[in-house]
């Protein structure tokens, strides 16, 4: 596949991610830093959450498998995902972890458990589509490429 | 042209806030850290971090200053809040801008009464510095 072609097919795959609101804007603003004095600034970002989601994930499972479950933990333990999650635009995975607070709140195990599957679908969704963009730009590059950006407007 | 990874856009160097100026990023989020120093890095070269709000008011003890703090609200071991309260005691003139993941209505009210300057809800974006600067333009 030439290059022109890598590029169209990035920038395909890029705004599906968007249309079916797995990414929002602040991914695009993260692209927007990344320079010549910051090559990877996205990759690297994105690996800082990756690693931080998934030891969450592990802190929050353990905390509602206690037989008395300390929600004031939980809570802060999905805080912080819900924050790291927006950092990087990982919107569905932010959105879950909002609905996640309710259920904290409210004091709810059943609720939270059913709420944690879903966050870890959309986790490893997310992931996936990442690992994914960021194999198509280093094609592009391993070609003699050139990363094209999206543009802001959307 | 273009190196490794890098974007085909125009050059992010941001002309216009002529004057050179210093940051200090609060922040316990390593992810946050490292998006704010990116982001600001566009602004200016002179940055530093810190994890938590002791950190800060040592610095400022030991004898750092910056032109502009921008400082977490929720850390570990002394918070934004407490932070700015005690860097204000030590007669600390710094502009000081608050960022939050909390609701930004609810928690303005604490924030100014702190002597934070500003404050914005996390993460910060380029435009957001933009307005920001500009509006310190004005002041000065």
């Amino acid at each position: 596949m030439e290059v022109g072609q890598m590029q169209r097919r990035l920038i395909e795959y890029t705004k599906s991610l968007f249309m079916e609101g797995i990414l929002d804007d602040q991914f695009l603003q993260l692209q927007q830093l990344q320079d010549e004095s910051n090559p990877d600034f996205v990759v690297e970002v994105v690996s800082l959450f990756f690693q931080d989601a998934e030891k969450l994930l592990n802190d929050i499972t353990r905390a509602l498998d206690q037989q008395s479950v300390d929600f004031t933990k939980v809570d802060a333990h999905v805080h912080q995902l819900k924050g790291s999650s927006a950092s990087v635009g990982a919107q569905r995975v932010k959105n879950g972890c909002i609905a996640f607070r309710n259920f904290c709140e409210e004091q709810n195990v059943d609720g939270s458990l059913r709420c944690l599957q879903q966050i870890k679908q959309e986790y490893y969704h997310v992931k996936n589509k990442l690992e994914a963009l960021f194999r198509l730009e280093q094609q592009i590059v391993a070609a003699g490429g050139s990363v094209p950006m999206m543009e802001l407007s959307f | 042209m273009f190196g490794k990874g890098a974007s085909s856009s125009k050059s992010m160097e941001i002309i216009g806030y002529e004057k050179k100026f210093s940051v200090l990023i609060v922040d316990d989020d390593p992810i946050i850290r490292k998006i704010h120093s990116a982001l600001l890095s566009k602004f200016t070269k002179e940055i530093q971090e810190v994890k938590n709000g002791k950190e800060a008011v040592d610095l400022y003890r030991s004898g750092a200053s910056f032109d502009i703090i921008f400082i977490d609200k929720e850390m570990p071991i002394m918070n934004g809040l407490e932070a700015t309260k005690e860097l204000r005691a030590m007669g600390v003139n710094s502009t000081i801008v608050g960022v939050t993941s909390c609701d930004l209505s609810s928690e303005r009210n604490d924030f100014i009464a702190a002597g934070q300057n500003q404050c914005y809800e996390k993460p910060l974006t380029i435009e957001k510095i933009k307005s920001l600067l500009s509006e310190l333009n004005k002041n000065n």
